[in-house]
């Protein structure tokens, strides 16, 4: 069966600086859960973004659903659903409300949108807090109303990226259940980024470990434990990516190319 | 589809400022100012030069000048939403984003709009009273219009923009003068042939001229003129954004 989802030979830099992502390659199949692992900086989220239709690659190509991103955008936004890294939720409307906005852009009808909201703010244990605006919300209730959010259409691919950070263990485990049924009863194929190595060795049929850009490893946990004679995930990470911390160059590269350039556009293209 | 999300985007707008009362007071003080201290303080000057009631003159350039400035500040919830992460959720959505952001302007008109009748009330209150019901209905399309045509052009501007400060030092630098060469305040036709010249390239002075038409009875451009020049300009500016808006990266 063709790849849902592939890239080949992507690349995306700004401006003059190192290529952020650098010649990555990589195909999920259908129905498959895909996990997408790599330290801080290493150019998953980046990835993710050209993926999804966000930013545009300089060079390389992808297919999303059988769609190239930068030429048919819509069809490739009709296929997949996402869960952000960082917050995207409207802080001046209600959990219930950000929940059913996003159902009716998402084109939900309205039965299945009401009962799967319902359902998924049980979930996410927010049902009491529904009519709350989200601005009252710790960071934990933010971060599980927008997984209820990424969770409320059912996409052909599922794009996660680090769902579970911030989350307690029960959300987590309910996080993953949801997840898993998804992909089983429907065959929603799942893209995800974590740094829960257990998790990632749970979920995930194949993986693909990024580092500076460039994809160094693939293949299922038990592969990768046994090319590194690891006897766990994170020791078959860290032996592949080695034990120096990575600083986290996304936010203040971001401000630099902010301040750089008040007009967009320019140093972009 | 396409409608649900104009719809979506459109709500939003109107919900998020009918929910901040601080929000609706702020942006009236400005034209209140205007009103009391030009109003009251030119009128008796006005009158000695022949030009009758100045405070009736400027109601129209006070409610488009309101307008104005509501209608391109609100591009910066582009930004903010670019900060704050909610763009994202609507940039990757499966709908055209012509549509996000046709739902976005007309949202931000309506709110504008809104604006521009609650300073029209109190002008009213004040003693202003419009030539006819039917002249306050048609004066309200055109708000909507102007409204739609500076909401559009904050867009576009914020679209192109990161930083907030940026963003307002923008819309002052743009915004002033759209307002003050609009003959909001003045009447164009006394003034020199070049500020003449001037005000006939300010979109602005068309929402002016036409609204005095429907709300004092006179102006000096015509309505046909008025909005063809506005529909024109809308058409115009919402496809520079609908450019814009496709091609922004996050």
């Amino acid at each position: 069966m063709d790849a849902i989802l592939a890239a080949e030979h992507l690349t995306k830099r700004f401006g003059e600086n190192p290529a952020v992502v650098n010649d990555v390659t990589f195909s999920v199949a259908p129905g498959c859960v895909f996990g997408f692992l790599g330290p801080n900086g290493a150019g998953k989220s980046t990835t993710i973004k050209m993926l999804t239709t966000l930013l545009r690659p300089t060079s390389g190509t992808i297919r999303v659903a059988g769609y190239d991103p930068t030429t048919h955008p819509g069809a490739v936004r009709r296929a997949f659903g996402i869960v952000f890294q960082d917050p995207s939720l409207d802080d001046d409307l209600t959990a219930l409300e950000n929940l059913e906005f996003h159902g009716i852009l998402y084109g939900v009808p309205k039965e299945t949108r009401r009962a799967r909201i319902r359902e998924l703010l049980a979930l996410v244990d927010l049902t009491d807090r529904k009519a709350s605006l989200v601005r009252e919300f710790s960071g934990g209730m933010k971060r599980r109303l927008e997984i209820a959010r990424g969770l409320l259409h059912h996409p052909q691919i599922l794009f996660l990226d680090e769902p579970t950070l911030g989350l307690d263990p029960q959300a987590r485990n309910h996080l993953w259940g949801h997840v898993k049924n998804l992909n089983r009863d429907e065959g929603v194929t799942v893209f995800f980024t974590t740094h829960y190595m257990e998790e990632a060795d749970n979920m995930a049929e194949r993986i693909a470990i990024i580092d500076r850009g460039r994809i160094i490893a693939e293949g299922s946990g038990q592969e990768l434990k046994q090319k590194t004679a690891a006897d766990s995930l994170e020791g078959a990470f860290l032996a592949l990516t080695g034990n120096t911390l990575r600083e986290e160059t996304g936010g203040s590269m971001d401000q630099m190319r902010q301040a750089r350039r008040i007009w967009g556009g320019g140093s972009r293209r | 589809m396409e409608m649900s999300a104009i719809y979506v985007m459109w709500l939003r707008e109107v919900k998020r400022f009918t929910r901040s009362r601080s929000r609706i007071v702020g942006s009236l003080s400005q034209p209140l100012l205007f009103l009391v201290a030009l109003g009251y303080g030119l009128g008796p000057v006005f009158r000695k030069a022949g030009q009758g009631d100045y405070f009736a003159f400027i109601v129209p350039g006070v409610i488009s000048m309101s307008i104005l400035f509501v209608s391109l500040f609100n591009g910066m919830q582009v930004i903010w939403d670019r900060q704050f992460g909610f763009l994202k959720e609507t940039m990757v959505a499966p709908v055209s984003r012509v549509a996000i952001m046709g739902g976005r302007a007309l949202g931000g008109a309506t709110v504008a709009m809104m604006q521009g009748t609650i300073v029209l009330v109190i002008t009213m209150i004040a003693g202003f009273r419009p030539v006819s019901v039917i002249g306050v209905v048609l004066g309200l399309l055109v708000m909507l219009l102007t409204a739609l045509l500076f909401n559009a052009l904050g867009i576009v501007l914020a679209s192109r923009l990161r930083d907030m400060q940026g963003f307002q030092l923008i819309v002052n630098f743009l915004g002033m003068p759209l307002f003050f060469l609009s003959g909001a305040l003045f009447p164009i036709a006394q003034g020199s042939a070049g500020l003449r010249f001037i005000a006939r390239l300010d979109p602005l002075s068309y929402g002016v001229d036409a609204l005095r038409i429907f709300l004092l009875g006179h102006g000096i451009f015509g309505i046909t003129l008025d909005f063809t020049v506005l529909g024109g300009m809308i058409v115009a500016v919402f496809a520079l954004g609908a450019h814009f808006f496709s091609r922004m990266e996050i």
